[in-house]
């Protein structure tokens, strides 16, 4: 039973992880960068929701709404404002510039919120749902329902919308795209907007569960869904879900049973053990160098 | 033959303007110092200074030189200062003088280092780019968390270890703890010097500088440009990489000494062996210039100071640091600006390291 | 005994077969070419050769030492130096050095030997550099000895590939294309370094090109691929001759 009940909050902190990789695999796949500023959105998002319902007084729903769109804004912006002059660039310059963007949110919510820990009001009802002998809380229930939702109509946009079809072919070629006259620009612009969107749902989500806020809230659940994305393939959309989900499991798993100061080391562990195993992660592509 | 003397002599000349850069940097910081000019501040920095500088120019060995992208740095950097900081607490006392111990411990934690970076190298190096990336993040993230869990002690039976808590040690009244868990390790003999410091720094050129215009670092440069191309001229591939990565790791091993003999207490936080360290050693390396050795120095040593100048702008100085990081990425990648600085600059010959790495 | 002998092999990739019982012989200090059509096999069969892929069936013997199987590695100890289609030079290093990363297994010091500087460094890296400027010298680029790969131009680019892959000392020579993206002069001039190679390295080249002026005028022997299979073989004016080839190259 406990074993079960362990499971499902796997499950739920793997959902969120899900959701943040997805934003991650997304925009790898369309820009072939790794944003390490996408953990940082989160919290941005994480801390408009704090205001809007603690200070605001606003309803916790409409909040999460009003969330979301400042950090698609926000997502645009640095996309436009950082990493479009540096779409030629080296790897590693884009690299830095995303890691340039972390560290400005983070010192813009410093400057703004202080580094003291807020306590985050969960957006959810505080009601939990009996069993057998399991007791499940609204906001596992809520987390998963929304992963689920989020995945479904993530791949009915990309297989059934004429947008959708533009991400894949930008992200299979981006100079080929703009020869069969795809707005390229805006393509990007949508998935960093559709990326950054997730992240502020994901940081209400992980707040709701995990309330206490800071500037660097985001940063380590974004390095997991980092890994939880690489490991399922990265820029693979079921492989995200898929590393997710797995991520979060053997995370609380093995703070069940193991160690609760190893989990972290456990969860890279397993991370490595499958890229060396198979070097593009559980359901990459495999890209074969010609000579 | 005088081309090949033209040639020695173009490389000789730019190493030596790279130790002499050091050397003159020095001999200035000496006497700021004892001309009462240097704030206790800045003196407090001057060990940590050093150690940047280690960790930038040995991360350029494996960014720069070797082409390969780590976001595990600080690991070895961990280790060196974890197995060192071991050693000295050990022998302390024991070894004399005191000196001659601490050079133990150098090589020590180069040599712990060394290992680790070769059995991390030898499943990951196969891995490419991205993958790589993130793989050695994880590793630098496994080894600050296990050197967490890590209960060492000793008494009159000798070693004890645990990973579980200071208790289950089962040590005697009279022993000592050594390594304490998230404690870390307390009381570590602070040997670390400026001028160590310096002396470490011209050590790392020296080894990183010859042996990138020697036959094995063609080899690491040539697998670096054209990984196909130096195998069909028969590059061993896996052992010309192990050797860059290994050799990187040692020497950030070396750093990680200096930083653990610098103050008393060590222990492995996220801020000084987490990723977040890796990253900041890797602006260093690309800020500086992918490949360019004294470039490396120059922009840990800048970067170092600069929030540091920054102090009196108090809240705004990380923003600043955030924005400088952006703005220098778009600037220096932006050909119509370049070609508008270019021409105020002297002309350069072509250089046998690679400026910037697509 | 022959230099090069190649019998029945052959490559599946899942269900397509891109060579297929290819035999060719080549005797010491041949120049000998191997033609087809866009798609026929040509670079496969030299990435067989020189292990980049491993056959699915046949056997490759260099002078008697049967290489089939063998990593590239091995393969260039063995003794086939090769070019490539696609120019890969060591792109960031001086041309000198490009030269000198295919003396590598020629020379040799320990990279402790390398790093302190010692006697047997010096004494290595100056036979290396004369070795090197000679080898720049046979193709006219000791000029450009300090500059950057990349910077040389497009045909001496080629022709360092082909000083690279001599540096490496190698008894049979494979050149993939050396004349594309050349001018007619350049071709010239190449066509006379491939046969000072020949003649003054002791060296036997086969070589894979379409420059059917370059073929016809220093090729001895040809074989011509066709969808993976040899379509005819022997001496370059009776193969060129040859309806079967003509049919195969102007279509019906």
């Amino acid at each position: 039973m406990q074993f079960i009940s362990y499971l499902i909050n796997g499950i739920s902190l793997g959902s969120v992880y899900a959701i943040i990789a997805l934003g991650y695999t997304m925009v790898y796949g369309i820009a072939k960068m790794l944003n390490f500023a996408h953990g940082d959105i989160i919290m941005v998002g994480s801390y408009v929701v704090y205001i809007a319902v603690s200070s605001l007084g606003l309803n916790p729903i409409l909040s999460v709404v009003i969330s979301a769109i400042a950090c698609l804004v926000l997502g645009v912006v640095i996309e436009k404002v950082a990493y479009k002059p540096l779409r030629h660039a080296s790897k590693l310059a884009v690299l830095i510039t995303a890691i340039g963007v972390s560290y400005f949110l983070q010192n813009v919510a410093l400057l703004i919120f202080g580094a003291n820990t807020k306590s985050f009001t969960s957006v959810v009802p505080a009601v939990s749902v009996k069993l057998g002998g399991i007791t499940i809380t609204a906001e596992t229930i809520v987390t998963i329902l929304a992963c689920v939702i989020i995945m479904i109509c993530l791949t009915l946009f990309i297989n059934k919308t004429k947008a959708g079809h533009a991400m894949q072919a930008v992200s299979e070629d981006q100079d080929a795209a703009q020869l069969m006259g795809i707005n390229v620009n805006a393509t990007i612009s949508l998935t960093f907007a559709i990326g950054s969107a997730l992240a502020a749902v994901a940081g209400v989500l992980l707040c709701s569960a995990y309330p206490s806020l800071t500037p660097y809230t985001g940063a380590m659940p974004g390095i997991k869904a980092f890994v939880a994305a690489v490991f399922g393939g990265i820029g693979s959309i079921p492989g995200a879900l898929i590393g997710g989900i797995l991520l979060g499991v053997i995370e609380i798993l093995s703070k069940a049973y193991i160690s609760s100061q190893l989990s972290d080391a456990i969860v890279f562990g397993v991370l490595i053990v499958v890229l060396v195993v198979k070097p593009t992660g559980i359901l990459g592509k495999v890209i074969q160098e010609k000579v | 033959m005088t081309v090949m003397k033209k040639k020695l002599n173009k490389t000789t000349k730019s190493n030596l303007i790279t130790y002499a850069m050091v050397v003159i940097v020095y001999i200035i910081v000496q006497l700021l110092v004892s001309g009462g000019a240097v704030s206790s501040l800045m003196k407090g920095l001057l060990v940590p200074l050093c150690v940047y500088s280690i960790l930038a120019v040995s991360l350029n060995l494996t960014v720069g030189i070797l082409g390969e992208l780590s976001l595990g740095h600080a690991g070895f950097m961990c280790i060196g200062a974890f197995t060192s900081a071991t050693f000295s607490k050990l022998t302390n006392g024991v070894i004399q003088p005191a000196g001659f111990r601490f050079f133990l411990a150098i090589l020590v934690g180069a040599v712990f280092a060394g290992i680790f970076g070769l059995l991390i190298g030898i499943p990951v190096l196969r891995l490419k780019g991205d993958y790589l990336a993130i793989v050695t993040l994880a590793f630098g993230e496994i080894i600050k968390n296990i050197v967490n869990v890590i209960y060492l002690g000793r008494d009159s039976h000798g070693i004890h270890f645990s990973i579980k808590d200071a208790a289950s040690l089962g040590m005697d009244a009279d022993g000592e703890m050594i390594i304490k868990g998230p404690q870390g390790i307390t009381g570590t003999p602070t040997d670390s010097t400026f001028t160590i410091g310096i002396v470490l720094i011209l050590v790392t050129l020296f080894i990183v500088l010859n042996l990138v215009h020697s036959r094995s670092g063609r080899a690491i440069m040539a697998i670096r440009d054209n990984r196909i191309a130096a195998e069909s001229v028969g590059i061993n591939i896996t052992k010309y990489k192990l050797m860059a990565f290994s050799i990187s790791a040692a020497l950030a091993g070396v750093a990680g000494v200096l930083y653990a003999h610098n103050l008393s207490t060590l222990t492995a936080l996220p801020k000084n062996f987490g990723y977040n360290m890796s990253i900041m050693i890797l602006v260093f390396v690309v800020l500086g210039g992918i490949g360019n050795i004294r470039g490396s120095i120059i922009a840990a040593v800048l970067l170092t100071m600069l929030p540091e100048l920054l102090r009196g702008l108090n809240d705004f100085r990380m923003l600043i640091y955030a924005i400088v990081l952006i703005a220098t990425m778009i600037i220096t990648n932006n050909e119509k600006i370049m070609n508008t600085i270019r021409r105020f600059l002297p002309k350069k010959q072509a250089q046998p390291v690679k400026e910037e790495t697509k | 005994m022959a230099m090069l002998e190649v019998k029945n092999l052959g490559i599946s990739f899942g269900g397509l077969r891109a060579v297929d019982g290819l035999d060719m012989t080549i005797e010491k200090g041949e120049l000998y070419g191997l033609i087809g059509p866009n798609g026929a096999g040509k670079t496969t069969a030299f990435n067989m050769l020189t292990g980049v892929y491993k056959p699915t069936d046949g056997v490759i013997k260099l002078d008697g030492e049967d290489i089939t199987g063998k990593s590239t590695i091995e393969i260039n100890k063995a003794g086939i130096a090769r070019t490539f289609q696609n120019i890969r030079l060591f792109s960031e290093l001086f041309v000198l050095d490009n030269v000198k990363v295919g003396l590598h297994n020629h020379y040799r010091y320990s990279t402790i030997a390398g790093i302190l500087r010692l006697p047997a460094y010096r004494k290595a890296e100056k036979e290396m550099d004369e070795k090197a400027m000679e080898l720049l010298k046979v193709f006219n680029l000791q000029d450009e000895w300090d500059y950057k790969a990349s910077n040389l131009p497009y045909g001496k680019q080629r022709k360092l590939e082909i000083a690279r892959a001599l540096a490496t000392e190698p008894k049979l020579l494979l050149l993939d294309e050396p004349a594309a993206g050349m001018n007619p002069n350049e071709t010239g001039e190449l066509m006379d370094t491939i046969q000072f190679v020949c003649k003054n390295f002791d060296m036997t080249v086969l070589l894979i090109e379409h420059d059917m002026k370059l073929v016809s005028g220093i090729c001895q022997k040809l074989t011509v691929l066709n969808f993976g299979q040899v379509l005819a073989q022997g001496k370059t004016s009776d193969v060129l001759n040859d309806p079967k080839v003509i049919k195969a190259y102007l279509g019906e």
